[in-house]
């Protein structure tokens, strides 16, 4: 195939991981791997390489327009990236004695539990009468944040040793892989720590740049982040992004996630049936 | 500008608003950066078989051009018009762009007086930056 269509199916490609990372929150590697690696039959090391620089350009220009809402909070985002940097930090160097097969396998179990939370996820509300963990007290981790009917809604944080191993361990996934490991991130902050919904997932986003970032770093001087495929990637992704954050109120989300969570899932056999048969 | 060093500018949130307005101009100067280094890249490589297939196993993975790796390498060339050293600049301003974020919050905690967050915030930038010098490649 030939540089010029190429760039132009990879662009195409990229603004649809953006513009489907966006609506479902699950971010654009999960598209870009594996159309990379199954349809265009790039290295797997490259792909992750491209998908670290996806995450990246998609964090970044989100949380910018969460800022705005002033619901992330920045406290417990940045307490917990110590956990994920340092994680990110160690998975890129294990990555280094992992083959292209187990990495493979891997990136199917994560995107299997990914599809599987979308589809059996439960909203978690703040309590304000259960008593928040004495850690989270002294981190000032408690925060609130007021609702567009203009209600404040007040949370306290719980079990936070708990949610910041489930952090690190997000963060080696995350430099493993080459994705943001978003669902993992909201999994530590939703169900171990109990914040609210709506602060999990804008700090979870919030998060997942300067995770990636972390590890981009080491994978930028390892040779894995090729200029040819970066190109089509920062601009569609970013494109697709801005479309979809613009789509995203007016849209029924529940059901594309629902779909995009079963694609997903075939995506995910076929990844790891690759993976074992040496063919990535 | 004046009103930056004041304590009520960083505590009325309008600190969260700035960073905001930084996280987009470094998205789109990297976007910038790239699309112009893409014009290059595309004539310079006209007619090239793009080729990415997996090197088989046991055989050591090639990666990209050496002087593509390191910033002190690729700014040379970008300075001579080439294509691919012009979008690892741009790549490297995307990267940049939460690590500059994550400085400007320690600032931020600084003139706030919340002295526990700056060591909480250098830690991270610490692990981060010693990655970049001290990482195994």
């Amino acid at each position: 195939m030939t540089l010029g269509l190429f760039t132009l199916i990879l662009f195409c490609g990229a603004i649809l991981a953006g513009f489907l990372g966006s609506l479902t929150g699950l971010g654009g590697g999960f598209v870009i791997i594996p159309l990379l690696t199954l349809a265009f039959g790039v290295d797997l090391r490259y792909a992750i390489g491209a998908s670290l620089v996806t995450s990246i350009a998609s964090s970044s220009g989100a949380a910018a327009a969460y800022l705005k809402e002033g619901i992330t909070n920045i406290r417990i985002g940045m307490f917990l990236e110590i956990a994920t940097t340092t994680g990110a930090v160690v998975g890129a160097l294990v990555a280094i004695y992992l083959n292209n097969g187990f990495i493979a396998v891997l990136f199917g179990c994560v995107l299997i539990f990914s599809s599987l939370r979308t589809i059996f996820y439960k909203k978690t509300e703040a309590d304000p009468n259960e008593k928040g963990d004495p850690l989270g007290e002294k981190l000032h981790l408690n925060s609130s944040y007021i609702t567009r009917e203009g209600e404040v809604v007040r949370y306290k944080v719980q079990h936070v040793l708990g949610g910041y191993s489930l952090m690190t361990l997000a963060g080696v996934l995350s430099g493993i892989l080459g994705i943001g490991s978003g669902a993992l991130k909201v999994l530590a902050m939703d169900t171990a720590m109990k914040i609210p919904f709506k602060v999990s997932t804008t700090t979870s986003n919030f998060m997942v740049g300067v995770t990636t970032a972390a590890s981009a770093v080491i994978y930028l001087q390892r040779g894995y982040i090729d200029p040819g495929l970066a190109m089509p990637i920062v601009t569609g992704v970013l494109l697709g992004a801005f479309l979809g954050s613009k789509i995203l109120p007016k849209a029924n989300v529940r059901n594309l996630r629902l779909l995009f969570s079963v694609v997903i899932f075939i995506v995910a056999i076929t990844m790891m049936y690759n993976g074992l048969s040496g063919k990535l | 500008m004046k009103r930056i060093f004041t304590k009520e500018f960083w505590m009325e949130r309008d600190v969260e608003l700035l960073i905001g307005k930084l996280l987009r101009y470094g998205v789109v100067l990297s976007c910038c950066i790239t699309g112009v280094g893409a014009i290059f890249y595309l004539y310079q490589h006209h007619g090239v078989t793009a080729d990415y297939s997996s090197t088989p196993a046991g055989e050591p993975f090639p990666g990209v051009d050496a002087y593509l790796r390191e910033l002190p390498c690729i700014l040379p060339h970008v300075l001579e018009g080439d294509g691919a050293a012009i979008i690892q600049l741009g790549v490297i301003v995307l990267i940049a762009t939460p690590v500059i974020r994550v400085a400007f919050s320690a600032l931020a905690f600084f003139i706030e007086r919340d002295y526990l967050y700056v060591f909480i915030t250098l830690l991270v930038l610490a692990i981060i930056l010693s990655n970049i010098f001290f990482g195994l490649h």
